[in-house]
């Protein structure tokens, strides 16, 4: 019988990025006792990865903006299927938490008169994202870090969780092991948050790093929480194409918000071409103006370069598809241009976008000041994930609570950028406050024994089979090309089927992966175990995206090319079965109170 | 050399754990654009699944794969390929200055212990009624080249007071005197960290050979920017011949 040892927490944080680490600054703060949880060591979290900036109407750079504004952006960017609480609170809350890390020693960029400096980004009206240079993740993550070892939070790092712990319907705890030993332990806790991030490793081509493997996603569907909107997966339409190895990397949006602009292989600036009705009001009709736009001219509009992410990426592949792409299968990405523009370009965009320049100038012998860049479609993102209520973040399952990448929501059927960064401090904080007062107003739970057992046993499996087990590696490597050939940029009903087909037949292969060598730091064990999650997560967002007859954000169908109206009034709500299938419901939008719809009217 | 598509090279990887280990030679395929990383997660998935690598962003910005390739501390996700001779085998192992784990990960916790003693960021009160600051970019500046470190501890690694001395307990690394600089050069902060610079964090031990600056990713000035200045500090407050006559009569 496995061994463990047992650790007792108010609130237990399942993951340090953005929304793990606020959530338990607020948890402590609020006097709970507080453990975290983290795949990989501090301060290493996806969070890290962010560019471009946290999206908050501070008006700080255009007075004109406020949190009417970037709700109705938020709104308009998900295609209305957002939780509308959850985008106003979102847009009313997010200037104060960006405030609060700069009281937490966070360092943005600063305007003339010495405040935070804000960004263009896609999909917002006003410039609106506080950044520091193309690294605002780091910063946010490392105040966030320097700030909570203060706060007495107790770190599990680099320890993974295999199940979550339940006694009746709530949630108790969790049972982990750590990467480093292999040992298991159990975490007693009143409430849990998960804090997971996103799903992006169930694809070849992602920005994300191995820790996106869907864990939170998984863990509370298989707790029997409800899950909401898995169809919608965030393409961004800038990663790298070349070298093969750096295929999905991320290149910021905020290239575009700086003045960079798109080409095909003509030499086209092809967004041009297909600007979507509901932003046409909003768009440059000229190049100028689109220059003008980037460059803070307030009567100019923004370039179509600056449409949203799901926009912005179909005609990117469109483009591809038509043979209008770059040597390596994608399109340019020009900044250099702004040379004829800007007397000190050179200068200027290693200021304004240091870490890009630098990752082409060592990953693709390319100096972006000089030469455009060749990008295409990345896996970014996933809207869907666990269903919270909007004030709490509490799920389905009592004790239960998710905040960030994994929980759903805000971004309906697509994200703009830069509202990420705000939502993980946000709800991150609300997750953390909420949780804690959850933990003082319940007792402990029971302990399950039963669980624990059978969920590490179960865990122990991989060694059993050893080297005449099946290749964990090559399961995951198999999965991945399923999800990206089959589920990608472009859906049809047909391949969706095939996938379906696929990913059982990989089940079965992972239900007999084996590891050799012990339990010490083994990542064959880890990436055994990971398949589970992954596998979770790929067939339900294959389901709900079979499910959607209609193309909307993020989901794009081949064979039902139009947004419907009639869909536009459901999200879809997926739960696990009693006999461990995929249950997919449709659940009406939540309706906008008479405030917000005038709101969204009056922003129009 | 550059490596063209479908030929092979030579990675020569410590294995082992905490105790012991040897060097082993594994040949795998490699293509054009490859970084060390790379081929590490190629040999892992084929040929040794219990491969213990610790890494994250594959894009330079975490800081997870500190190794030493060829004998330098190095991120792996960065290191191309091509600048390396292939006809000879590329050896990764872990780095030297933290004690072994396993393969090429290593226990770093000694650096977070490190970090949590420094005296945390103190803000001043606020400039306006909103609770915000007013900062100058121009004075921004120099803190935010050094939070733009990503801790991968590759000056740890390479520092030798660290790595051939072992004074752990005694000085804190280039690391955290950035650290301590971005916290003493930050308009805002308020709090007085230069007695502790001199004692606990053993500022005097580093005699700037500039070994942490040469192997910094994010080409921080380490030594010229951050370690210098903050001695300069240190110098003024107890050192400074007249100040002390200032002190004796004050």
């Amino acid at each position: 019988m496995p061994e463990y040892q047992t650790h007792e927490y108010d609130v237990l944080i399942v993951g340090a990025g953005g929304a793990g680490l606020r959530a338990a600054i607020e948890a402590s703060a609020a006097g709970a006792k507080t453990g975290v949880v983290t795949k990989s060591l501090l301060g290493k979290a996806h969070t890290v990865m962010a560019e471009g900036g946290m999206a908050a109407a501070m008006g700080n750079v255009d007075d004109r903006d406020n949190w009417r504004v970037h709700f109705a952006d938020t709104m308009r960017g998900g295609q209305y299927l957002n939780n509308s609480r959850m985008a106003e609170i979102h847009a009313k809350e997010a200037p104060a938490r960006v405030r609060e890390l700069e009281a937490w020693g966070a360092m943005f960029d600063r305007t003339k008169d010495g405040r935070i400096l804000q960004r263009n980004f896609g999909g917002h009206r006003y410039p609106r994202l506080a950044h520091v240079g193309d690294r605002t993740g780091l910063e946010m993550i490392r105040t966030l870090q320097d700030h909570g070892v203060h706060q007495g939070i107790e770190f599990h790092m680099e320890a993974t969780i295999v199940t979550l712990l339940k006694d009746g319907e709530r949630c108790v705890g969790a049972l982990a092991y750590d990467r480093e030993r292999g040992q298991f332990r159990v975490l007693h806790a009143k409430a849990v948050v998960l804090a997971t991030g996103g799903i992006g490793r169930a694809y070849q081509i992602t920005s994300n790093s191995w820790e996106y493997s869907g864990d939170g996603h998984a863990l509370a569907f298989h707790a029997g929480a409800a899950l909401l909107d898995m169809e919608f997966v965030q393409f961004h339409p800038t990663g790298m194409v070349w070298p093969p190895s750096v295929k999905g990397i991320l290149v910021t949006e905020g290239v575009r918000g700086e003045g960079g602009v798109l080409r095909n292989k003509e030499g086209k600036r092809f967004m041009f071409d297909d600007i979507p009705e509901n932003y046409r009001s909003q768009t440059a009709d000229t190049e100028d103006e689109g220059w003008r736009y980037t460059q803070g001219d307030k009567s100019a509009r923004r370039p179509p370069e600056l449409l949203t992410r799901d926009h912005v990426a179909r005609c990117i592949n469109r483009e591809v598809k038509a043979g209008r792409g770059s040597p390596h299968g994608g399109v340019y990405l020009d900044i250099a241009w702004i040379k004829e523009k800007l007397p000190n370009s050179v200068e200027h965009i290693k200021k304004k976008l240091p870490s890009m320049y630098h990752q082409f100038k060592q990953l693709a012998d390319l100096d972006i000041t000089r030469e455009p860049m060749e990008i295409g479609p990345t896996v970014h993102y996933v809207m869907g994930g666990v269903l919270v209520d909007a004030e709490t973040q509490m799920s389905t399952v009592p004790g239960l609570f998710a905040a960030g990448e994994c929980g759903a929501g805000l971004h309906g059927a697509n994200r703009l950028g830069g509202n990420s960064l705000s939502d993980l401090l946000v709800f991150g904080k609300r997750a953390g406050e909420y949780a804690a007062k959850f933990a003082k107003e319940n007792r402990a739970g029971q302990l399950p024994k039963d669980q624990i057992d059978a969920a590490a046993r179960w865990a122990l499996e991989p060694f059993d089979r050893g080297a005449a087990g099946v290749n964990p590696f090559a399961v995951q490597h198999a999965l991945q090309e399923v999800m990206q050939n089959l589920v990608g940029i472009v859906r049809r009903e047909e391949e969706m089927l095939q996938a379906l087909e696929k990913i059982a037949e990989l089940k079965q292969h992972a239900a007999k992966a084996g590891v050799t060598g012990n339990r010490e730091y083994n990542t064959g064990w880890h990436t055994a175990l990971d398949l589970n999650n992954l596998l979770t997560v790929s067939e339900i967002v294959t389901r709900a995206a079979l499910e959607r007859k209609e193309s909307r954000g993020a989901q794009f169908r081949d064979d039902y090319p139009t947004k419907s109206e009639e869909w536009g009034k459901y999200n879809l709500r997926v739960q696990k079965g009693a006999d461990g299938t995929v249950n997919i419901a449709r659940a009406p939008v939540i309706p906008l109170t008479e405030e917000m719809r005038q709101v969204i009217e009056e922003q129009k | 050399m550059t490596p063209q598509n479908e030929s092979k090279a030579i990675f020569r990887i410590w294995r082992g754990d905490a105790t012991q280990g040897a060097f082993q030679d594994y040949t795998t395929e490699i293509s054009s654009g490859m970084v060390v990383l790379d081929a590490v997660h190629k040999i892992q998935a084929e040929q040794a699944n219990d491969l213990a690598v610790r890494w994250n962003c594959k894009a330079g910005k975490c800081g997870s794969c500190s190794a030493e390739i060829n004998g330098s501390p190095k991120l792996m996700c960065m290191t191309r390929l091509n600048t390396l001779p292939l006809d000879q085998p590329v050896t990764v192992e872990p780095m030297h200055t933290f004690p072994r784990i396993k393969d090429l990960v290593t226990d770093v916790s000694w650096n977070y212990r490190v970090k949590k003693e420094i005296k945390k960021f103190q803000p001043r009160k606020p400039d306006a009624a909103d609770g915000t600051w007013r900062m100058q970019q121009s004075d921004v500046d120099r803190v935010q080249e050094f939070r733009k470190c990503i801790e991968c501890f590759l000056c740890q690694d390479v520092c030798h007071v660290l790595r051939d001395h072992h004074m752990h307990d005694q000085f804190i690394g280039p690391r955290f005197l950035v650290y301590a600089a971005a916290l003493e050069m930050n308009p805002i902060d308020s709090a007085d960290r230069i007695a502790e610079l001199r004692d606990s964090c053993g500022i005097g031990l580093c005699n700037i050979t500039k070994c942490c600056t040469k192997v910094c990713p994010e080409e921080i000035k380490i030594t010229d920017n951050a370690i210098i200045p903050l001695k300069e500090r240190v110098v003024d407050r107890f050192y400074d011949p007249l100040t002390r006559l200032f002190k004796m009569f004050g």
